[in-house]
């Protein structure tokens, strides 16, 4: 059985930084990849590597069997790989469901506007925004545009999504309404990698967890594993008593 | 066609109808100059509008395409004698070639860059041609004696001009309201909002922002040809009017920019005032004083523009008056 | 060749000028991310200024500079809190319009006070001729100033208070804010020495050539190219430029009919946006 996404030997540098230095991983359909780390741990420059936003300097990336380093966003995004931002980006000047119609018109299956707008209404549904289509995005309150943000990514038909930080800001209830979603994402079949710092939702929601520091790879394994490692703690969590605790809930 | 069943593209077509049946109804020799001129100003803001409005990109050198147009259209008539139509047609399409092809590593400039960029190509152009002895230099172009009796005589040639202009106007209205609705459309509106982010969606950004920009090329191009031809006489202050380049882009912030009423409603308007303005023994330079003033206000106060407050007051019409 | 050198050498030092010409425009564009459109205009306002002085009040042009550049930074001041100080931190478009709109006010009140007419600022001073060539006082003395002044707001900005001000809140506007410095009060202030550099550079370029109202834009475009040339910013990096842009027009102009310069400089200039897009001697990091 392939892989459906390969990452192998990345490498980024910026002058004498190296902000990732051979991170491998790979991950299989519909499996829930938790990618955690310190801050600075270069996780969102993993995601821009993988997505295309910027080039490795080194490594391979292979989706779904094809080799898609050096690629463009717009190019990746038509093989079904969507990915939402830690900073979010709507566009502003339209509405909810126009926003969530580019999405699905220039993702996989690169819809017509009329099949679009249906697709961009299912996936509303799914998120629970679809009472707000017709809102301009940028009048959203921040949980809105995180939602948003999950939305139109997965208005791109996608085989794997990478959520980068998208817990980050929201109360609790909201916590709980995402990570809702997450598991219908993941019913339909999508795979997910995300970024978290979240660690009760990263724990419970993942297959499997795989843990960044100083742009290398520490760890990877099942979450209660890694938790318990005492690397990861050490360069983490700093206490090795919380590991303990956090592998209990 | 979807199209013909939303009530806009039928308001357009009575405006176009309005232009191309008053003045030969009227016989208002006045009138019809006086749309005339509204036509080729709706022509430039409007095609300025697909990638000012709805791509985001400033061209403050949009003049080049007109001038351009009216240079190898009055070139391919004096030289080569083609008919009037078949010249503005090839002018059109060789103004569009050349736009993809030079444009598209200008269109990797960001914001003000690119502003700055479009300026120093129309200033280029306009020194090139200049300079160009083929093109007549600094004199120019002058089209030869017997040109209008092809369209049998001065007169009729003015009218089949007009009624061709009116034609092309009519081209950009529903051009630009075609691409607003399409997908294409969606896509350079995403990139207006954020390119990045655009790319990031899926929208294959080079390749529609330098489609974006050829196209707001093709009819101004057509359209230069064509006010050249009546004007007997091409030169370079005049095809290559930095001014008028920048009062497309006051006429369509004033207007609206992103719409296509915008567009023409500023164009329309922008023209009747410069001409009350023209013909008031006072207001000569205040000219330029005045479009400026509104220009700042616009800027200021209106970033919308009057369909941006029209939109805001009465937000029905928004989905009426694109 | 000899002919070639000297043309370039007198080309180093109205370069020197174009630099200073420059210099304003950079100063803006790099403190508040502006590109101020009305650039040409001032400097078209301070040639007049130091015309009207000269032959209305006899004043001598280099000493009418003074009054002039003040007179600038006033000017720089109002058009600031009119017409910039409400599309900071907007998109770049709505800067670069309102900026235009003001321009077009300035020329349109410029066109109808002196209509298109040539002036000119007649004064000659004693130059030194090396052989055949003769390098005129007016050009000499014009490029010490240039170099006197962009030093002197080099000064300005390293030791003064207000210059330490406006570096931070160029670097970093927020940061700036918390530590006490009234943003837009300091950003203000820049702007009007960025305007009052333009006028004094237009003075200084009254005393080399004929000009008219419009003439400022042709200075404003140079200005772009010198911008470009040396980056974002850059005073330093605008004389730089704008001695490279006097060079390369005194090597040309030998050769070639001078209606063919704008050719090259535009061409020049957007094929050095497309290369260097953050100019030849760009600083890092901005």
């Amino acid at each position: 059985m392939s892989a459906l996404l390969e990452v192998s030997g990345l490498c980024k540098h910026f002058g004498g930084l190296r902000a990732v230095d051979s991170v491998a991983f790979t991950m299989a359909e519909g499996e829930i990849l938790g990618l955690i780390g310190p801050n600075g741990a270069g996780k969102s420059t993993v995601f821009n590597l993988i997505n295309g936003v910027i080039r490795p300097s080194e490594g391979r990336v292979r989706f779904a069997g094809t080799e898609i380093t050096g690629w463009a966003p717009y190019d990746v995004v038509r093989l079904g790989l969507a990915r939402t931002h830690q900073i979010v980006r709507p566009l502003g000047d339209m509405t909810v469901l126009e926003n969530c119609t580019v999405g699905a018109c220039f993702g996989r299956e690169s819809l017509g506007l009329a099949a679009a707008r249906r697709v961009a209404d299912e996936v509303l549904e799914l998120v629970g925004l679809r009472d707000r289509r017709d809102v301009l995005a940028s009048s959203l309150t921040i949980a809105g545009k995180k939602r948003l943000e999950v939305a139109r990514a997965l208005s791109a038909r996608p085989r794997l999504v990478l959520f980068d930080e998208v817990l980050a800001g929201l109360n609790p209830t909201e916590v709980g309404r995402m990570i809702a979603v997450f598991r219908a994402i993941r019913d339909q079949g999508i795979a997910i990698l995300m970024i978290e710092h979240l660690m009760q939702a990263v724990m419970s929601l993942s297959d499997r967890v795989v843990v960044l520091n100083f742009g290398r790879k520490l760890a990877e394994g099942r979450p209660e594993v890694v938790a318990s490692d005492p690397v990861v703690v050490e360069a983490y969590l700093g206490d090795p008593d919380i590991a303990a605790r956090l592998a209990e809930e | 066609m979807e199209m013909i069943r939303q009530p806009f593209f039928w308001i357009m077509t009575a405006v176009i109808a309005l232009f191309a049946l008053l003045p030969p109804l009227t016989h208002d020799v006045g009138l019809r100059e006086s749309l005339f001129l509204a036509a080729v100003y709706i022509i430039l803001a409007g095609n300025l509008n697909l990638l000012i409005g709805y791509t985001g990109y400033v061209n403050f050198g949009n003049i080049v395409f007109f001038g351009l147009g009216g240079y190898l259209g009055l070139w391919l008539v004096t030289v080569f004698r083609l008919p009037l139509v078949v010249a503005a047609l090839l002018a059109g399409l060789a103004v569009a070639a050349m736009t993809a092809a030079l444009w598209c590593r200008i269109l990797r400039l960001r914001g003000a860059y690119f502003a700055l960029a479009s300026i120093g190509i129309a200033e280029a152009t306009k020194a090139f041609v200049s300079n160009f002895e083929p093109w007549g230099g600094a004199t120019g172009l002058y089209l030869p004696m017997g040109a209008f009796k092809a369209m049998g005589g001065p007169r009729e040639a003015l009218w089949t001009v007009y009624f061709l202009m009116v034609a092309v106007m009519a081209a950009t209205l529903y051009l630009s309201y075609a691409v607003k609705k399409s997908k294409f459309g969606l896509g350079l509106f995403a990139i207006r909002e954020d390119e990045e982010a655009a790319g990031v969606l899926g929208v294959r950004t080079p390749y529609y922002k330098t489609l974006a920009c050829t196209l707001s090329g093709v009819l101004p191009a057509v359209a230069g040809t064509l006010f050249f031809f009546k004007n007997g006489v091409i030169q370079p202050e005049q095809a290559f009017d930095l001014t008028l380049s920048t009062e497309a882009i006051v006429m369509l912030m004033l207007g609206g920019q992103g719409t296509v009423t915008g567009a023409a409603l500023g164009a329309f308007l922008y023209e009747q005032f410069r001409g009350y303005l023209l013909i008031s023994p006072t207001f000569s330079s205040f000219q330029l004083v005045i479009a400026g003033a509104l220009l700042l206000v616009t800027v200021l106060f209106m970033p919308g523009g009057l369909m941006g407050w029209v939109y805001q007051r009465w937000p029905r019409l928004r989905r009426i008056l694109e | 060749m000899l002919g070639v050198l000297a043309s370039m050498l007198d080309g180093v030092l109205v370069g020197a000028v174009y630099g200073l010409g420059a210099i304003g425009l950079t100063l803006i564009w790099g403190v508040m991310d502006v590109i101020n459109l009305t650039h040409g205009a001032l400097i078209a306002m301070g040639m007049f200024g130091v015309y009207l002085l000269f032959s209305g009040l006899g004043l001598n042009p280099y000493l009418a500079l003074v009054p002039v550049a003040a007179a600038g930074f006033l000017i720089g001041l109002a058009i600031y809190w009119s017409a910039v100080h409400r599309v900071i931190g907007r998109p770049p478009l709505m800067s670069l319009l309102s900026t235009f709109a003001v321009n077009m006010v300035l020329i349109g009140l410029g066109t109808s006070g002196f209509s298109t007419s040539p002036y000119n600022v007649d004064i000659s001073l004693p130059g030194i001729s090396l052989g055949a060539y003769t390098f005129t006082g007016n050009h000499l003395v014009a490029a010490l100033a240039a170099v006197a002044i962009a030093g002197g707001l080099s000064l300005f900005l390293q030791r003064t208070r207000l210059g330490k001000a406006i570096r931070a809140v160029s670097s970093n506007r927020k940061a700036a804010e918390l530590m006490g410095i009234p943003a837009a009060r300091v950003l203000a202030q820049a702007f009007g020495i960025g305007i009052a550099i333009a006028t004094a550079a237009g003075g200084l370029i009254a005393t080399l050539f004929p000009f008219t109202v419009l003439s400022g834009g042709g200075y404003e475009l140079k200005s772009f190219v010198v911008t470009v040339l040396g980056g974002l910013g850059n005073p330093a990096g605008a004389l730089a430029g704008g001695i490279l842009l006097g060079l390369i027009e005194g090597g040309v102009t030998p050769f070639i009919q001078v209606s063919w310069i704008p050719v090259i400089e535009f061409a020049l200039f957007v094929g050095i946006l497309l290369a260097f897009p953050n100019g030849l001697f760009a600083r890092r990091g901005h």
